[in-house]
């Protein structure tokens, strides 16, 4: 096996030639209805969240946008969520598992914003109540990472049963960039970081922090089927099982850590 | 030319009878609060390590509370230590120098512990190893916390104090996060307390995670409880922000402290917030 190329893998992670939420709400599954705010005081436009039919059974869809235009992008702050965000995620996660729902998560996030008014309205209390909260709904939950799987910001929507990975994403502690600057105060040094870090989803699959790889040819629909053709035999496969195992079965997966 | 050769002179004096001043000086006799200013006499510093004038916290490792936090206590899990995951350069001598520091194995010192006539499970994270970061050790140490406290149904008190992730340790830092948030689950679903001390400095990861997951949150005076950094919040917003963004005080007007707490006043505390159940008595 030749040696992947990390940094490559990085840029290939944050193009904007990849698949939007948008396509994903709408081609992947069947009458997307999307469902606004945390009910607590805000709608963040950086986590788009609703019902859905995939393959003719309801499920609830859960997904960060980076939005199509500078407005739309200024809005979600290029994908980052603000608590509000996560706490529409935890909202609409929780509804699903009260009607028995499964829950699909799509996440492409540099991480979590981090704002002034995203301290003062808790950040780190939102994500914490999701880790606390998402990990123990009685419904099969998977992830799908489809950018960047950036930090406490992606985990907070990466906590279910299974997290699966495109060919081209990454999921890591934190930026290259930023690691550099931690460790070696130069963002410079940021392709030589990302060997380090282990961020592919060739290495997180190896440390099983990852279910699966799916493939991600650059055409649209064909990257939609792929993902299409995962979903459908594992969501089978979760719904097959009691909450009672399902739950021993996720407890399982983080403890190995 | 004669102006200056005068003051170059006078310079060299006051250098030499600087040294000779400085020799008789030791160099820690005075330290500064760095919240409030106020420079106090290192002698005046008693075992709480607090500013008279704010009732600031200095950062103190987690053997130095331990000393007056609780009755009794009962080390656990004390060989538990890192194996470095990512064979990250440096990272095994980083570790050794730290434990040589601070005579914990890790981040966190752990074990069973006892305040007059209340059990509990107890952790204090130590902001003088690695910064206090998330690694594995530290993940696992608070994870068994948990997970010993469920079955015995002891109540948990946890003193944060940390940097956030453990950077040597990449991913497997960031999974901690999740193993340690299904612990806590485990140990709330058995009707047990859990209650967090926020201790100068508590962010980034740890604050995303366990530091806000209990059912009473109290913090020291003025200590900098927030998630991202400073300088990432300012390179972000392009703007400088409050200095007092991530105080304690202001988390507690923005609703997500229940209470401040001083050093001094933390011992009779947890054990009055104890009386009112979720553990047990003698």
């Amino acid at each position: 096996m030749t040696k992947e190329d990390a940094g490559a893998i990085v840029a290939a992670a944050r193009s904007t030639q990849k698949i939007t939420m948008a396509e994903i709400t709408q081609q992947l599954f069947d009458h997307f209805i999307e469902l606004h705010g945390d009910h607590a005081g805000s709608d963040d436009p950086a986590i788009v969240g609703g019902l859905a039919f995939f393959h003719q059974r309801p499920v609830t869809v859960i997904g960060t946008d980076r939005g199509a235009d500078v407005k739309d992008r200024l809005a979600t702050h290029f994908g980052c969520p603000t608590p509000g965000g996560y706490r529409k995620a935890l909202r609409l996660a929780k509804q699903a598992a009260k009607f028995q729902r499964p829950v699909i998560f799509f996440v492409d996030t540099p991480g979590a914003y981090p704002g002034q008014r995203a301290e003062e309205n808790g950040q780190g209390a939102a994500i914490a109540a999701n880790l606390l909260q998402i990990a123990q709904l009685p419904t099969p939950i998977i992830t799908v990472i489809y950018g960047e799987g950036g930090s406490g910001g992606a985990l907070a929507l990466a906590c279910g049963d299974q997290v699966w990975m495109m060919a081209k994403s990454t999921y890591s502690i934190l930026s290259p960039e930023g690691f550099a600057s931690i460790l070696w105060k130069d963002s410079r040094r940021a392709d030589e970081a990302a060997e380090l870090m282990q961020l592919t989803p060739k290495q997180l699959l190896k440390q099983r922090v990852i279910e699966g790889i799916i493939d991600e040819p650059d055409d649209h629909r064909a990257v939609l089927a792929a993902i299409d053709a995962v979903l459908q035999p594992q969501l089978d496969k979760l719904c097959s099982q009691t909450p009672a195992e399902l739950l021993a079965a996720r407890r399982q997966r983080y403890r190995k850590f | 030319m004669q102006l200056y050769k005068r003051l170059k002179t006078l310079t060299a004096n006051h250098i030499k009878s600087d040294r000779q001043a400085d020799a008789k000086v030791p160099s820690d006799l005075w330290r500064k609060c760095p919240k409030c200013g106020t420079t106090i006499l290192t002698k005046e510093f008693d075992q709480y390590a607090t500013c008279p004038h704010c009732h600031y916290g200095f950062r103190i490792s987690a053997r130095q509370r331990l000393g007056w936090l609780v009755d009794d206590f009962d080390e656990q899990d004390s060989e538990l230590s890192s194996n470095d995951p990512l064979n990250f350069p440096g990272y095994p001598a980083k570790l050794k120098q730290a434990q040589g520091k601070t005579g914990l194995n890790d981040a966190v010192l752990t074990g069973r512990a006892r305040i007059r006539g209340q059990h509990f499970a107890l952790g204090i994270m130590d902001p003088t190893f690695i910064m206090g970061s998330l690694g594995t050790a530290t993940g696992e140490k608070i994870t068994r916390l948990f997970e010993r406290a469920t079955q015995e149904r002891l109540p948990v008190v946890l003193c944060t104090a940390s940097g956030g992730a453990r950077m040597q340790e990449g991913i497997n830092s960031l999974m901690q996060m999740a193993k340690i948030s299904n612990a806590v689950a485990q140990h709330a679903a058995a009707g047990l307390l859990y209650l967090v001390i926020l201790t100068d400095p508590t962010t980034g990861g740890v604050t995303a995670s366990f530091a806000m997951q209990g059912d009473i949150t109290l913090a020291e005076p003025h200590a900098l409880v927030g998630f991202a950094g400073r300088r990432v919040i300012e390179q972000t917003i392009h703007q400088k922000i409050p200095a007092d963004l991530q105080d304690a005080e202001n988390l507690l007007r923005h609703g997500f402290v229940d209470r401040i707490v001083r050093r001094q006043d933390e011992k009779t505390t947890i054990w009055q917030l104890l009386q009112y159940g979720g553990g047990q008595h003698d």
